[in-house]
């Protein structure tokens, strides 16, 4: 016990010693949580739009200006000529055209029928696919004007129609943040557990003073507990200032009880410091040791649910976040601080997430063994 | 029966078809300045790393102290000091820090840590230097701090690793001046070395040539037997026969 007493007092000693370390702790995680959670947003404003109007009509002026009202959409050039609109599409510098064919207004009365093209610029694909929602849902809403402007003349004749009105909840506002926030937290959490602890363990390889280490009566428990226990304070000292960062600067809920986020977190960190211990076995320097940590990492975080949700991937896919340590974490600190989950919603992810500790840790711990 | 601080027995050491080292049979007494030489790849690290416990061997036996290097580790491992060539005190840390971890980890008590530093700083008259950087330290500096460090838990045998590489001869004299005063009080000295002029400075020399031991008696003997004027051509006899 003694021993791991010393051990402690030297990480500590050397990780605040090193001028990058506590940038790392203190600047990174604000910088991260500022800039990627206002980075970080589906909602998108000022989609620039060309409009082809060969009608020039009351309708079609109605149409376009609905368009407009609607905050989501900027007009970059009204023409009469299509191929002006193709244009700008090829250089990019518009993301939708609408096309108001001619006799708009006059097949729309005649005929109670009529077609607008739309053309979308999908280099950009989640772009694209809102701008289609966008002004798909407008021009059905102008369909939908149209036709009581048209036919309400007669009041019980008036056409039937649906009003849906959606409420979110959990976050009745969609404010992103709320929902970016947490998902944040954890990458933050992840990076200090998986990335920093493997790191510092190479570092006594690449050193040489891990062959001091192993002369001496220091047993394998001690030295591990001793190189990860300094990485598991830091990141839940990390996580409780990225809660205090994200409460005083985007008033994210607590909901929930918090208990549960750390308790989680703590467990959590343990996969992740195995990760590292595991990484650190079979590499010698820190750059593999960092190298091969990001390969996961970016797979890690991709597929964590953290910037498009799970559900929305192939199935093969799907089930591979089964094994996403990083996935149940984004899940369960968005259930608790957004709706309030409480033991009984936690306690499966927490089961699967110690399952995950001893598993990884026993390889890890197995895997150091052989090396001396 | 002399007290003797390592004994070992046909000590062999395999990697795949390789053999590291081949059936090294050698005792060591308490007490002795021994040098363990041989030309790089002879085999004298995998000895080393053996007898410290840093390395199972394939067969033979060895003890260290009295234990058993197969089942008794732990037990070799705080009986002995240990510096290797490559520089192993922690560059980031103070001189007094690099005291304090080493003397913790081998279980010295706060107030031992305490006298020790206090002893070993005034030895290397290095009070001054107690609260700076050890990688603003000269490497001659370092190296025998890093040797006062390996003994500062009072080990009845300390092995060296060619522990003067890069240093100038002032400072290897220093060296070998702490080394005597170590034997003196007692410690067995296991050293390599590739500079002849230290190898008379021990008592015993073992020259290891592609696993196997050589040689093995004082340095005066050694050259008689050799007929040679100087430990040089011992090695150099030894060495080339080879080729």
């Amino acid at each position: 016990m003694r021993t791991i007493l010393f051990i402690l007092q030297k990480e500590f000693l050397q990780i605040f010693r090193n001028r990058a370390m506590l940038p790392i702790i203190f600047i990174v995680p604000v910088v991260q949580l500022l800039v990627l959670s206002f980075a970080a947003n589906y909602e998108i404003r000022n989609l620039s739009v060309d409009i082809v109007d060969q009608d020039n009509s009351t309708w079609s002026r109605q149409l376009r200006d609905k368009l407009f009202a609607s905050g989501y959409f900027s007009l970059n050039r009204q023409t009469y000529n299509p191929k002006e609109a193709y244009a700008d599409l090829e250089a990019d510098k518009v993301d939708l055209v609408l096309t108001i064919p001619q006799h708009f207004e006059r097949d729309l009365v005649r005929e109670d029928e009529v077609k607008v093209q739309m053309l979308v610029n999908a280099i950009n694909g989640s772009k694209a696919g809102l701008a289609n929602g966008y002004a798909t849902s407008i021009i059905n809403s102008f369909n939908r004007q149209v036709r009581l402007d048209w036919l309400a003349m007669d009041e019980d004749n008036a056409p039937e129609h649906m009003d849906i009105s959606a409420r979110y909840w959990y976050n009745p506002d969609m404010n992103y943040k709320f929902f970016m926030v947490p998902g944040i937290l954890v990458v933050l959490v992840t990076l200090i557990g998986a990335f920093l602890s493997g790191m510092n363990i190479v570092k006594e390889k690449e050193m040489g003073t891990i062959e001091q280490l192993n002369v001496t009566p220091i047993r394998k428990h001690h030295f591990i507990i001793g190189k990860l226990l300094p990485f598991w304070i830091i990141a839940l000292f990390e996580l409780t200032f990225g809660l205090v960062v994200g409460k005083l600067v985007f008033n994210i809920p607590f909901a929930g009880n918090l208990g549960y986020v750390f308790l989680f977190a703590g467990i959590y960190l343990i996969v992740m410091l195995g990760m590292g211990l595991l990484v650190s076995t079979f590499t010698e320097t820190q750059q593999q040791a960092m190298f091969i940590t990001w390969f996961f990492m970016i797979i890690f975080i991709l597929m964590s649910g953290l910037f498009t949700p799970v559900e929305s991937m192939p199935v093969w896919a799907q089930k591979i976040t089964l094994f996403n340590p990083i996935a149940y974490f984004v899940k369960v600190i968005r259930m608790v601080m957004l709706k309030g989950s409480g033991w009984a919603d936690v306690r499966y992810y927490l089961g699967i997430m110690l399952v995950f500790a001893v598993v990884i840790n026993s390889v890890a711990v197995w895997n150091y063994r052989k090396t001396v | 029966m002399k007290n003797y601080a390592i004994v070992t027995k046909e000590l062999t050491k395999r990697f795949g078809d390789f053999i590291a080292t081949n059936a090294i049979t050698f005792e060591v007494e308490q007490g002795e300045i021994f040098g363990f030489l041989g030309a790089n790849g002879a085999g004298k690290t995998t000895a080393m790393r053996m007898l410290c416990g840093l390395l199972k061997p394939s067969s033979g036996e060895a003890k260290v102290a009295g234990f058993d290097v197969y089942t008794q580790t732990e037990k070799v491992k705080q009986s002995i000091g240990y510096m290797s060539q490559k520089f192993s005190l922690y560059e980031d840390l103070t001189v007094k820090e690099n005291i304090r971890f080493y003397g913790g980890i081998y279980g010295l008590s706060n107030q031992q840590i305490k006298d020790k530093t206090h002893a070993l700083l005034q030895q290397l008259n290095m009070e001054k230097e107690a609260g700076h950087l050890v990688s603003s330290l000269p490497l001659g500096w370092k190296q025998k701090l890093s040797f006062s460090i390996a003994v500062i838990h009072d080990p009845s045998i300390v092995f060296l690793d060619e522990p003067t590489g890069g240093v100038d001869p002032i400072t290897r004299r220093q060296f070998w001046d702490l080394i005597y005063e170590a034997a003196d009080r007692g410690v067995t000295i296991f050293v390599t070395t590739h500079y002849m002029d230290e190898a008379e400075y021990c008592n015993r020399i073992s020259i290891m040539v592609d696993g196997k031991i050589k040689a093995l008696d004082t340095p005066k003997k050694l050259k008689e037997q050799f007929n040679a004027d100087s430990m040089n051509d011992v090695f150099l006899q030894l060495a080339r026969a080879k080729s």
